[in-house]
C-alpha cells in the first residue's frame, strides 16, 4: 500500500520544525523542554512559549550519562540526561528552560542534576487521581506553572487565550484519534512504526493551527484508504496491542521486531501515542485550570496508584482493535511499569482470555536475537 | 524423511525422522563457525526438508546450505519434541548452554505460557561450566562431584561472576569444594524453580537440554518439586526432534 503525501509531510515534520523554532526564538519566543505528557502544553502556547519534547529515546548519549548516573537506572532517564550534558540534541539546545514532573524517583532526582545545566521548573504530581485533595493540589501546580511561564515569557496568560488553546488542542487530539482509529481497519493503512512517526510529531509543533491542518489532511487520506479497501480484505498476522513504557523513534526495537516477525500492531498505548491524546479537556468547565488539571491528572500512567484507567483503556482497545495478544514493554529499572505488569497480565489473561507477553529490556541492541526468539514464540502461540 | 537441526550456543543436534521413527541423530559442538559444522552435518544427512531451531536457526535458513530450510522457535520445538517423547507432558524445562526455558502446555499440547532468561546466561549450562572450571572439575563429572557434598552452603548470586566471588569466599572460610559445588547446583535449581512457578507447573514435567544429564541438578529438582519428572534418554536431542516433528506435521510427511 502506498503512503499518502500527507504522511510524508508528517514523517519529516520533526526535522523541519527545528528551523521554525530558531526563527521563533529570533522573534523573542521562549522554548520549554518537556519530558512528559503530564505537562499541560495549553498553558505554554497561551503564554507564547513553544514546548518541545526532550525525552531521551536513544542509546547514543547513555555512556556519557553513566559518568554521573548509576548504570542500573532506566534508559529513558539516562538518555535524557546524556543528551543534556553532551549538548548533542538540538531541541535541548533550543530550550530556554525545562518543565519536569515528579513522575518517578529516578527522574525527580535527575532533574536536580539537569538544573545545573538549564533552569528546571518541577511540577509536583500527586500519585493518585481520584480524590479532591489531589485534584486541587494539581490545579495549584498548574497555577504555579502559569506564573512561572508568564515570568519567563513576559506574556500574561489571558483566559481568552487559554480557552482558545484548549479548544485547539482538543481539535488536534480528535484528529490524532481519527488517525489512530484507522488501525481498527482489517488492513491498517499505516504500519506501527509509521504510526509512531506520526503521533510523535505532536511534541515538536511550533504553529498548532497549521499542524491541525496537516493531521486533518492525513486523517482524511487514511480514512479514504480504509474506505476503498475491498470488503473481504484482511491483513495477515496476529493483531498485537503494544503497551507500556514511553516508546519513540530510537527506542522502537520491540515494535520493530514485532513487525519483522509478522505481527500486526494496529494500536499502541504509551506516551507517544494514546496516553497523550486519548482524553479531551472539558471545554464546558467554567474554570479552565480545573478542567486542564482534571484532564492531565487522568493520564493513565503507572506512576499513579491505583492506575485502573490503564486497564480500562486496554480493555477498550482490545475490543475496538480486535486484538489477539498483548505485549507489555518495560524499560529496565522502571519499577512502576514493571510491577504493574503483573496486574495487567492478570487483567488481560483472565478478563479477556488473551495471551500476554511482558518484555523488560533497555535501549541497546544486545538482546535483539533473544527478544526475536521470545516474540516469535509468542506469535507462534497465537497462530 | 525430514531433519530437525537445533543450533544452540554450545552444541548442534540433528535428528532425522522417517515417519515417527528417529533414524539418525547426532550431536556436535557449535564452535565459532556453526555453518561449517552444518555443512559437515549435511555430508551425513541427505534429506529433502530441514527444519532449523535454536539461536542459529535463521543463520542456517539464510545460508543456502540446503534448498529447503524452515525455522521454528526453540519454544515450539521443545514443546513438540517433549510431546513426541512423552505424549502426556504438561510442563517442559530446558536448561541449555546459554538459556533456560520453562514452558507449560495446555492438555491439548498447545503452548500455554513460557518463560526464558533474557540476555544474561546466569543459571544456565554456561554457569555450571564456568563454576566447574573454577573448581577444576571436568564438566561431565561436576554433578557427581557435587553429590559428594555433605552440606549445602547458600549461594545467593545468580550472576556467574558474583557467584564465583561467593564461592571464593566460601573456600576462604574452609568450605570443601564438593559442598561449594552442591551450593552452586542448588542456586541453579532454585532459580529454575521460580521460573517454573511463573509458568505454572503441571506434571508430568519433561526435563530436557544438556543440563538434564547432570545428576545433581536432577536430584535437587526432584527434591524441590513434588511431581513426576521425566528425563528423556537423550535430553539434548529434544529440540531437534521437535523441529523435525513440526516439519512432519506441516509438510505431512
Amino acid at each position: 500500500m502506498s503512503k499518502p503525501e500527507s504522511f510524508e509531510t508528517l514523517a519529516t515534520y520533526k526535522s523541519r520544525s527545528l528551523p521554525l523554532i530558531d526563527e521563533a526564538k529570533e522573534h523573542g519566543s521562549k522554548v520549554a523542554g518537556l519530558f512528559c505528557v503530564y505537562a499541560p502544553t495549553e498553558l505554554m502556547y497561551a503564554a507564547g512559549i513553544i514546548p518541545v519534547g526532550l525525552c531521551g529515546k536513544n542509546q547514543t548519549p547513555i555512556p556519557a550519562a553513566e559518568r554521573d548516573l548509576p548504570a542500573n537506572l532506566c534508559p529513558l532517564i539516562k538518555s535524557s540526561y546524556g543528551y543534556g550534558i553532551t549538548d548533542s540534541c538540538p531541541f535541548f539546545a533550543a530550550s530556554d528552560f525545562i518543565v519536569g514532573e515528579t513522575t518517578c524517583d529516578g527522574k525527580k532526582k535527575m532533574y536536580e542534576l539537569l538544573n545545573r545545566i538549564k533552569p528546571v521548573h518541577l511540577m509536583h504530581l500527586p500519585y493518585t487521581q481520584k480524590d479532591e485533595a489531589s485534584l486541587s493540589f494539581w490545579t495549584e501546580e498548574l497555577h504555579r506553572l502559569a506564573a512561572f511561564l508568564e515570568k519567563k515569557s513576559g506574556h500574561v496568560i489571558t483566559e481568552e487565550h487559554l480557552l482558545q488553546e484548549i479548544h485547539l488542542h482538543n481539535q488536534v487530539r480528535k484528529q490524532l484519534l481519527r488517525i489512530t482509529t484507522t488501525g481498527q481497519a482489517p488492513v491498517p493503512p499505516l504500519s506501527a512504526l509509521d504510526m509512531l512517526s506520526v503521533t510523535e510529531t505532536k511534541s515538536f509543533v511550533v504553529d498548532m493551527q497549521e499542524y491541525l491542518g496537516k493531521i486533518t489532511l492525513l486523517a482524511d487520506d487514511l480514512e479514504t484508504m480504509v474506505a476503498s479497501q475491498k470488503p473481504d480484505s484482511r491483513a495477515t498476522g496476529p493483531r498485537i496491542l503494544y503497551t507500556g513504557c514511553p516508546t519513540g523513534k530510537g527506542s522502537e526495537k520491540v515494535l520493530r521486531i514485532l513487525e519483522e516477525c509478522g505481527a500486526l500492531v494496529p494500536v499502541q498505548e504509551h506516551c507517544s501515542s494514546l496516553k497523550d491524546f486519548a482524553a479531551l479537556v472539558d471545554e464546558s468547565d467554567p474554570d479552565p485550570y480545573h478542567a486542564l488539571a482534571k484532564r492531565y491528572l487522568s493520564t493513565p500512567c503507572s506512576c499513579m496508584t491505583p492506575n485502573t484507567g490503564r486497564l480500562d483503556l486496554i480493555s477498550q482497545l482490545i475490543a475496538d482493535y480486535a486484538i489477539d495478544g498483548v505485549v507489555d514493554l518495560t524499560w529496565q529499572c522502571c519499577h512502576t511499569y514493571n510491577v504493574e505488569s503483573f496486574s495487567l497480565r492478570e487483567h488481560v489473561e483472565q478478563n479477556h482470555g488473551l495471551p500476554f507477553l511482558h518484555i523488560e529490556t533497555d535501549y541497546s541492541q544486545s538482546d535483539t536475537e533473544q527478544l526475536r526468539t521470545r516474540i516469535e514464540a509468542f506469535l507462534e502461540m497465537l497462530g | 524423511m525430514i531433519a530437525g537441526i537445533d543450533i544452540g550456543s554450545r552444541s548442534i543436534e540433528a535428528v532425522v525422522l522417517e515417519g515417527d521413527t528417529v533414524v539418525f541423530s547426532k550431536k556436535i559442538p557449535t564452535t565459532f563457525d556453526p555453518l561449517k559444522q552444518c555443512r559437515e552435518l549435511f555430508l551425513e544427512i541427505n534429506v529433502p526438508h530441514v527444519v532449523a531451531t535454536g539461536y542459529g536457526r535463521n543463520l542456517l535458513a539464510e545460508s543456502g546450505l540446503h534448498p529447503d530450510v524452515q525455522t521454528v522457535t526453540e519454544i515450539q520445538a521443545y514443546a513438540l519434541g517433549a510431546k513426541a517423547i512423552h505424549p502426556e507432558v504438561r510442563t517442559i524445562l530446558d536448561i541449555g548452554g546459554q538459556d533456560t526455558k520453562a514452558i507449560s502446555l495446555f492438555a491439548n499440547g498447545k503452548t500455554a505460557k513460557f518463560e526464558m532468561n533474557d540476555r544474561c546466561a546466569a543459571g544456565t549450562g554456561k554457569f555450571l561450566e564456568f563454576m566447574a572450571t573454577a573448581l577444576q572439575i571436568p564438566i561431565e563429572e561436576f554433578g557427581d562431584f557435587a553429590l559428594q557434598g555433605t552440606r549445602c552452603p547458600v549461594i545467593n548470586s545468580m550472576c556467574t561472576v558474583f557467584a564465583e566471588t561467593e564461592a571464593v569466599s566460601l573456600m576462604a572460610r574452609g568450605e570443601s569444594p564438593a559442598n561449594i559445588a552442591l551450593g552452586l547446583h542448588q542456586a541453579i535449581v532454585n532459580r529454575t524453580k521460580s521460573m517454573l512457578i511463573r509458568v505454572g507447573v503441571e506434571y508430568p514435567l519433561v526435563f530436557a537440554g544438556g543440563v538434564a544429564r547432570n545428576k545433581c541438578v536432577v536430584n535437587q529438582l526432584k527434591t524441590l518439586l513434588d511431581g513426576d519428572i521425566i528425563i528423556p534418554e537423550n535430553p539434548d536431542l529434544v529440540g531437534a526432534r521437535g523441529a523435525a516433528e513440526w516439519g512432519r506435521k506441516k509438510l505431512n510427511v
